[in-house]
């Protein structure tokens, strides 16, 4: 009975346990965590059976309500969808875990609503995923996106400025993407992605279909902070509530990209997409102009956050990148630097929430070596993950730039090869600027004058909340890198578009 | 040139909408102002579809006894009317996620005049 019902069961429990957080909170309080945290990791468990029926049996395609598509809205799960899926709810389920001892610290008095909220947002960013209709999706994109300002804006007046800034321009965003859609829908009378697919096979791509396809691009390329269109990014991320941030920075800008890939390889056609228009071309400079203006930018911050936000940008750039390649190896780094950006800047968000949980600042020049003995698995894990970010071998983030690289160099394309390079050196600057802070005394303190060697030191990081995300991240990076060639195979190989 | 324009007025003017939305919110400094060019935006976008579902001598889409359900294009098309109500929906939280947000800027900083705004969050 369940298999049928596994596209649409994700979104609904969330959506229900948004419902239940508050009506609970009347009876129990304190129960928000926990509940929270059961339907998002109940959810983790059903998509991992999900992914594995997908690539067992194929496809599972769910009308919802019983309307038959192309009339009735379809969700599908195929094995991008399951895919991406899979990794948001893994992720969501570790920052909801980590979020235990910083909510209640940082909105006081409005824990309940604040969870309800994350898992509406959750909720809908899953539907984006899995929805085939075209106008479901914008509904979803929009439910997604009023949730995530409400858990950005909720701190401080600072970080209510930086969402209302978000709002304009997600909203322009969102409204483009819906133009788009009326473009596609007066060319073809369809919002089925499949329908529309078909239709596209018969009739080709019309002009009036091209002019709804920049529309989708720019509405999205805004959604996922593509360059030139990332200013609203390191404001929301700097001055947000530290779990809104770990929360939303892996998952909000992956699933604008998942949307592009969506839409310009499988609903439309690759080939018509890569060879005969000049999307990918676009989308590809854009986004090494992006890697490299978000690297240089990250060098320049002096707030961990603010690093972090535009190093998200530079990160984007290489998924940007990597669709824009338009071949096999282009194709696989992309999702698979999805994966990886998504772990990594779960785990290095999670680290800086961890500091505040510790009271110290997000300024990088207030880091140093103590809190290598004070905090010894945060800064082991913020290691981890800032040298994955780097590209270290055997760490997840040096495949996905790998397979980027081979993208590049099949097709003789020298300015990327460059860009990918030269964008790691410059990781290479940002990131061992502040592990140099974490492990190093700096020369003119004698280290061992008051503080007598093998003196049990007061550990900041003790309530395991905080500590088992942020290990289990950086173990999961150590790990999906040896295992990069499985993901790959098993997992990336069966979602590649016709025709590629 | 003339048969760019001629029978397509309401385009014409439902992107001359979407242009002063967009002008709104880009360059007024009011915060408010910018408010009001994002729900311009939005309303020019739902008179598209509007306007893209209207056929000329055609009736609502309510079975009409005299013309029967076998001509379909005798009535407009339903659907993109249908969608923009759920578009109407999603301005209307947009806008009230957004005056909350302007509320809690102006309890703070006591002005949603952008230029202040920034001299005053230093």
């Amino acid at each position: 009975m369940i298999p049928e019902h596994l596209a649409v069961l994700s979104i609904v429990l969330y959506f229900i346990g948004a419902l239940l957080i508050p009506l609970l909170a009347r009876f129990a309080r304190g129960m928000s965590w926990t509940l929270a945290v059961a339907t998002s990791g109940g959810i983790f468990i059903l998509n991992l059976a999900g992914i594995g029926g997908v690539l067992a049996a194929g496809s599972i395609r769910y009308a919802v309500g019983g309307w038959a598509p192309p009339i009735g809205i379809e969700l599908v799960l195929d094995p991008l969808s399951a895919f991406f899926v899979l990794m948001m709810s893994g992720l969501a389920c570790l920052v909801l875990v980590h979020s235990r001892r910083l909510v209640p610290e940082e909105l006081p008095g409005r824990v309940t609503v604040y969870y309800s909220a994350s898992l509406l947002m959750l909720g809908a960013l899953t539907g984006i995923v899995l929805t085939g209709d075209l106008f479901n999706l914008y509904v979803f994109l929009e439910i997604a996106a009023l949730a995530g300002y409400a858990l950005l804006g909720a701190g401080t007046a600072r970080a209510a400025v930086a969402t209302f800034r978000y709002l304009i321009l997600g909203t322009v965003g969102a409204s483009l993407y819906l133009l788009g859609l009326g473009f596609l829908y007066l060319a073809s009378g369809t919002l089925n992605m499949a329908d529309l697919s078909a239709i596209t096979d018969v009739t080709g791509l019309e002009p009036l279909m091209v002019i709804g396809l920049v529309f989708i691009v720019a509405g999205m390329g805004l959604k996922m902070a593509l360059f030139p269109l990332h200013l609203w990014l390191p404001d929301v991320y700097a001055s947000a509530p530290s779990t809104s941030t770990s929360l939303i920075a892996p998952l909000g800008t992956k699933v604008a990209a998942y949307v592009l890939i969506r839409i310009l390889f499988y609903v439309m056609d690759p080939d018509i997409i890569r060879y005969e228009l000049p999307f990918t071309t676009v989308l590809g400079l854009l986004g090494a102009v992006g890697i490299i203006w978000g690297s240089i930018m990250a060098i320049a911050q002096t707030d961990l956050r603010r690093m972090l936000a535009y190093s998200s940008i530079a990160q984007i750039g290489y998924i940007a990148l990597g669709i824009g390649l338009g071949n096999v190896h282009g194709f696989i780094g992309a999702i698979l630097h999805a994966l990886n950006h998504a772990c990594m800047k779960a785990g290095l968000f999670l680290v800086s929430g961890n500091l505040r949980a510790a009271g110290r600042s997000q300024e990088i020049a207030a880091l140093d070596h103590t809190l290598q003995r004070t905090m010894p698995w945060t800064t082991a894990g913020f290691t981890l993950a800032a040298l994955s970010m780097i590209g270290l071998p055997p760490l997840a983030g040096f495949f996905s730039k790998w397979y980027l690289l081979l993208g590049s160099w099949e097709k003789s394309n020298w300015i990327f090869i460059i860009v990918i390079v030269v964008s790691s050196l410059l990781n290479a600057v940002y990131f061992f600027r502040v592990i140099e802070r974490l492990y190093l005394p700096k020369g003119d303190v004698k280290p061992a004058k008051d503080d007598p060697a093998g003196a049990p030191a007061v550990r900041l990081d003790r309530h395991f909340t905080l500590v088992v995300p942020v290990v289990v991240i950086g173990a999961g990076l150590l790990l999906l890198g040896l295992a990069n060639l499985a993901i790959v195979r098993v997992l990336i190989q069966p979602m590649l578009p016709e025709g590629f | 040139m003339i048969e760019l324009i001629d029978g397509y007025y309401a385009y014409w003017f439902c992107f001359l909408l979407l242009t002063i939305g967009l002008y709104g919110m880009l360059l007024k400094r009011n915060l408010v102002k910018k408010v009001i060019g994002l729900s311009v935006f939005q309303s020019a976008i739902i008179l598209f579809f509007i306007i893209a579902a209207y056929k000329d001598g055609s009736t609502v889409p309510v079975i009409d006894p005299r013309i029967g359900s076998d001509q379909p294009a005798a009535y407009i098309n339903p659907l993109p009317h249908t969608l923009m109500l759920t578009a109407i929906v999603v301005g209307v939280a947009t806008l009230g996620v957004a005056f909350a947000l302007l509320i809690r800027i102006h309890g703070k900083y006591r002005t949603l005049d952008e230029d202040q705004l920034i001299e005053r969050m230093k």
